[in-house]
């Protein structure tokens, strides 16, 4: 049993807008995968909640005229790495959504309430990065569009307004054109383990594949929210894909971190994880972008 | 069309927590009047008496709780009740035939060794028993990877691998059609 006050259920994203406005002290929970844990944790006691696992309409991938591929809020990590579309235009984020828990856990963890949760250390968040995702937002007062690298306000707050409900996830055209991408997860355990630190890149050759046209880079875990590295891109856009040159981007993504000492692992091992994360995943997306990584 | 905003303001100061939901747990519709706190976990063990379900963590990390909805696997520790209205639920109870022979991934546990103390063992198989419902081939170490929701105190994991590679391909070979197991397949989970 739930410490909860009450559970209102919402079938559409009109009731749930209605229901977040009635009950203002209330909260959402998609899938429950951090939620309902944290109950068990002790937190959010006695809270009221709007539950949105009903709304289907948000759990469609659908692309739509102008190419945009739009992945419904409430998909879970499975249906998002099975997916066709997702396949075709932006497999990294299947792979990146397919490390989080176990295969129960993805079941019902939904992207929209991943992102939500608003750490850092969320699977699908660098790689939303790395594809300058856009959030949609429903409210009280319409449909409002964010970007991602705008969205995260400070670690477990992110841009959500009093009664809204983010209902997809969009990848323009423009953003997944050309791009391939890798992540990588470094985690304790091979499974059911939360990110120590992860690292997304999306690279763009040009059109001889001779040159990196484009290169995101994006960390997890590098400060309190996700962040991209432009320093890194920098250092990488326009050049050969050499050796040398990966490495000095990486290097140089460094610069755009903000890593802590903690008792999980010092700034100085996260620092070097991160820059040979940013190595490796980038030499990954220039690959499956068709370059060749020359010495 | 209801006026939510009337409906709610009326029932704001003592919110409902109970909810009737209709759904089909191992085959037999039922209906059941739920408090919405609980957890599915709560409701099979208690309401149903399906205490094969067991409670090893109730926050989603052994997989000791595993059971099937619509054919997916899921922790029934943070699964709340309500979410299964409409819904099909199965649990190991529900694996054997309506003659009581053990299906395909019960036998190779049991042939197999993979059953020691016996705790993570209806979880393991309701997740063995959705991927060898996918009708699909896996090398070892993406089994791994599809029973990385357990743990497992006992065995060390191997004849739980061993048991479910053997009975995927014994599945996969069997001259049957889509069923289960030989004979009816009324528990046929359309994935």
């Amino acid at each position: 049993m739930y410490d909860m006050k009450a559970l209102y259920e919402a079938h559409s994203v009109r009731e749930a807008i209605t229901l977040l406005t009635d009950h203002p002290d209330a909260r959402i929970l998609a899938g429950g995968s951090d939620i309902l844990v944290a109950l068990r944790d002790g937190k959010h006691l006695g809270q009221e909640w709007v539950s949105i696992q009903r709304i289907d309409e948000m759990r469609r991938i659908t692309m739509d005229e102008e190419g945009t591929l739009r992945i419904g809020a409430l998909c879970s990590s499975s249906n998002i790495t099975a997916n066709d579309l997702v396949r075709r235009y932006a497999p990294s984020l299947g792979e990146a959504v397919a490390t989080i828990g176990g295969p129960q856990v993805r079941n019902i963890a939904t992207i929209g309430g991943n992102i939500c949760n608003g750490v850092p250390s969320a699977d699908s968040a660098a790689t939303c990065f790395a594809w300058d995702a856009v959030m949609e937002l429903e409210g009280p007062d319409g449909t409002r569009h964010v970007p991602i690298g705008e969205f995260y306000i400070r670690t477990k707050q992110v841009d959500i307004r009093p009664g809204e409900v983010v209902t997809a996830i969009l990848i323009t055209k423009d953003a997944y054109e050309g791009y391939k991408g890798a992540y990588f997860k470094y985690a304790m355990r091979n499974a059911m383990d939360i990110a120590t630190c992860t690292c997304s890149t999306t690279v763009k050759m040009s059109a001889d594949r001779e040159t990196v046209e484009n290169a995101r880079i994006a960390f997890g875990v590098a400060g309190p929210i996700p962040c991209r590295a432009p320093h890194g891109e920098a250092a990488i856009r326009g050049k050969e894909p050499t050796k040398e040159a990966v490495l000095a981007a990486a290097r140089a993504a460094i610069q755009d971190t903000n890593s802590r000492d903690s008792w999980r692992a010092s700034k100085a091992f996260r620092e070097h994880m991160l820059q040979e994360m940013a190595r490796r995943c980038l030499i990954r997306s220039i690959k499956r972008a068709g370059g060749h990584l020359h010495d | 069309m209801t006026d939510l905003t009337a409906h709610n303001r009326s029932s704001e100061a003592t919110p409902s927590l109970y909810r009737v939901l209709h759904c089909v747990v191992n085959g037999r519709p039922v209906t059941k009047l739920v408090d919405v706190r609980a957890s599915l976990l709560d409701m099979l063990r208690d309401d149903f008496r399906l205490t094969s379900v067991k409670k090893g963590c109730e926050v989603g990390e052994c997989g000791a709780c595993t059971v099937l909805v619509d054919g997916e696997s899921f922790d029934a520790c943070i699964y709340l009740a309500v979410w299964v209205d409409g819904k099909d639920v199965r649990t190991c109870e529900g694996l054997a035939s309506i003659e009581g022979e053990l299906n395909v991934a019960q036998q190779s546990f049991i042939d197999q060794t993979a059953v020691q103390c016996g705790f993570c063992t209806p979880g393991l198989l309701m997740s063995a028993t959705e991927l060898l419902e996918t009708g699909k081939s896996y090398t070892r170490d993406e089994l791994r990877v599809l029973l990385a929701g357990h743990l497992c105190r006992c065995t060390g994991y191997e004849n739980i691998v061993n048991a479910v590679e053997i009975a995927m391909h014994k599945h996969l070979t069997d001259t049957a059609p889509d069923t289960f197991w030989d004979g009816e397949g009324s528990n046929q989970a359309t994935t």
